[in-house]
C-alpha cells in the first residue's frame, strides 16, 4: 500500500488543502481575520491553535469512552479552557510582545469553531492517535490561510515581511503607495474572500 | 453620561464588534441566509450579552483580579489567569438558565430563541466581549452599557447581511465564489461603509 492511501496520511492532510477547516468547513474565521495584520502574529497564533487543537483532540479522543453524553459540551469546554490558559501563559512568559499584540484572541481559541467541531465530529468517535494527525492536519490548515492572509496584508499594507521592509524604497520614490486599506478590517474580509474564491478554483480542476 | 453615550456609540458603529474585531463570525455567516431567524439570533445575542458582561465584570472584580480577593483576607492573590475558564463557564451556565426560565415563562419567546441560545454558549462575541471589557478596564456601568451596545451592533450587522443576501440570490455570482466567498467580500464592503463612522467626533 502506498503512504498516500493509508488512513493517516488522509486524516493528516486533507484538511491542509481540501477540507481546509477555514475555507471548506468555513469554522473558526473570528481569529484568522484579525491576527493577520501581521505576518509574526499570524503564525504565532497559528502554532497556538494547532497545539490546543493537537492536545485537545488527543486528551479527548483518550477519555471518550468515559464522558456521559449529555455533559459532554463543558467536559470538553473545560479541556479546551485549560490548554489556552496553557498557552496563554507560555506566551506572556517566553513573547510578551506578540501577546500584548493578540490581546484578547488567544483567549477566543476557547470560543474558536475549529475545535469544538473536531472534538465533536473527530475525537470523539476516533483512536487517539488518528485523532491527535487531525488535529494537527486541521490546524496546520488553519495556519496555512492565517499566513497566506497575512502575507498578502503586510506585504500590500505596509510593504514590509516580519517587520522588514521588503518592497524597495526605489518603488517608493517612483510613486508606489502602501495600500492602506489592506491593514484595515475591510480588507482583510476581502483578502479572505479571494483566497477562498482561488481555492475554490483551483480545486475543482 | 457622555462616556456612557460615547461608549454605546462606538461599539454599535465604530467598534463593531462583528464588522471591526471580527467576532461572532461564525454563526453570522451560518444564519444570515434568511432576514428571520437573524432577527432572532440578534436579539438573542443582545440578550445574552447584557446579561454575562455586567455578571462577568462582578465576577472579575469581586474574585479574580490582582487583589480582589482583599474582603476574603487575601490582599495578595491574584487569579487572574483564571479568568478565560471562569468567563465561559458563567456564560454556558447563563445561557442554559435563560433557556430553562424562557421555556418556562415565555413559550412563544423560547419558540423564537430557543434554538439560537445553545449556540450563543461558544458565540466568540459573547466571549469576547468580556474579555474586551477587562482589557479596557471599563467601571460597572459601562460594561452595562458597552455590552448591550454590542450586541445592538453584531444585531445590526446580521440583519443588514440577511437583508444584502436576500438580494444576492438574484445576482449572478462568478463560479466559486458563490456562498462564502461572496459573503465575505459582501462583509468587507458592509466593514468599510462602517469605518466611516470613525470620523464623526464627540
Amino acid at each position: 500500500m502506498k503512504i498516500t492511501r493509508t488512513k493517516a496520511f488522509k486524516v493528516f492532510f486533507n484538511p491542509i488543502w481540501e477540507s481546509n477547516p477555514i475555507s471548506g468547513q468555513i469554522l473558526g474565521i473570528c481569529s484568522a481575520l484579525a491576527v493577520t495584520v501581521q505576518l509574526k502574529t499570524a503564525i504565532v497564533m497559528g502554532l497556538a491553535l494547532t497545539f490546543v487543537l493537537a492536545c485537545s483532540n488527543l486528551s479527548i479522543s483518550l477519555i471518550r469512552k468515559l464522558i456521559p453524553r449529555n455533559i459532554r459540551i463543558i467536559v470538553e469546554l473545560t479541556i479546551i479552557a485549560t490548554l489556552v490558559i496553557f498557552a496563554d501563559q507560555v506566551l506572556k512568559a517566553f513573547l510578551y510582545d506578540i501577546s500584548k499584540q493578540l490581546s484578547v484572541f488567544v483567549g477566543l481559541i476557547i470560543t474558536n469553531c475549529i475545535i469544538m467541531a473536531r472534538a465533536e465530529t473527530y475525537a470523539l468517535g476516533n483512536p487517539p492517535l488518528l485523532s491527535l494527525l487531525d488535529g494537527i492536519g486541521n490546524g496546520l490548515g488553519y495556519s496555512q490561510i492565517l499566513i497566506t492572509v497575512a502575507v498578502l496584508r503586510e506585504l500590500l499594507g505596509a510593504g514590509k515581511l516580519f517587520g522588514f521592509q521588503v518592497i524597495p524604497n526605489a518603488f517608493y520614490a517612483a510613486g508606489y503607495e502602501n495600500m492602506g486599506f489592506m491593514v484595515l478590517a475591510p480588507g482583510a474580509f476581502i483578502a479572505i474572500g479571494l483566497i477562498v474564491w482561488l481555492q475554490k478554483t483551483v480545486s475543482k480542476e | 453620561m457622555e462616556n456612557l453615550i460615547s461608549i454605546f456609540l462606538n461599539s454599535v458603529f465604530v467598534g463593531n464588534i462583528l464588522l471591526a474585531y471580527f467576532l461572532g463570525m461564525c454563526s453570522f455567516l451560518a444564519i444570515s441566509g434568511n432576514m428571520e431567524p437573524a432577527v432572532g439570533l440578534g436579539f438573542a445575542v443582545t440578550f445574552v450579552l447584557s446579561i454575562t458582561t455586567p455578571i462577568n465584570w462582578l465576577v472579575y472584580h469581586y474574585l479574580l483580579a490582582p487583589g480582589a480577593l482583599a474582603w476574603a483576607g487575601l490582599p495578595l492573590t491574584d487569579l487572574s489567569f483564571l479568568k478565560f475558564i471562569i468567563f465561559i463557564a458563567v456564560i454556558a451556565a447563563i445561557v442554559q438558565a435563560l433557556e430553562m426560565i424562557i421555556d418556562r415563562y415565555s413559550p412563544p419567546l423560547y419558540m423564537a430563541l430557543g434554538v439560537f441560545l445553545p449556540l450563543i454558549a461558544v458565540n466568540c462575541a459573547i466571549l469576547g466581549t468580556s474579555l474586551f471589557m477587562v482589557e479596557r478596564d471599563y467601571n460597572f456601568m459601562e460594561s452595562v452599557v458597552f455590552g448591550a451596545s454590542s450586541g445592538m451592533g453584531w444585531m445590526l450587522a446580521i440583519v443588514t447581511m440577511a437583508g444584502i443576501r436576500k438580494k444576492l440570490r438574484y445576482a449572478d455570482v462568478p463560479e466559486g465564489l458563490e456562498g462564502f466567498g461572496i459573503s465575505m467580500i459582501v462583509t468587507g464592503l458592509m466593514a468599510m461603509a462602517f469605518m466611516l463612522f470613525s470620523g464623526i467626533t464627540l
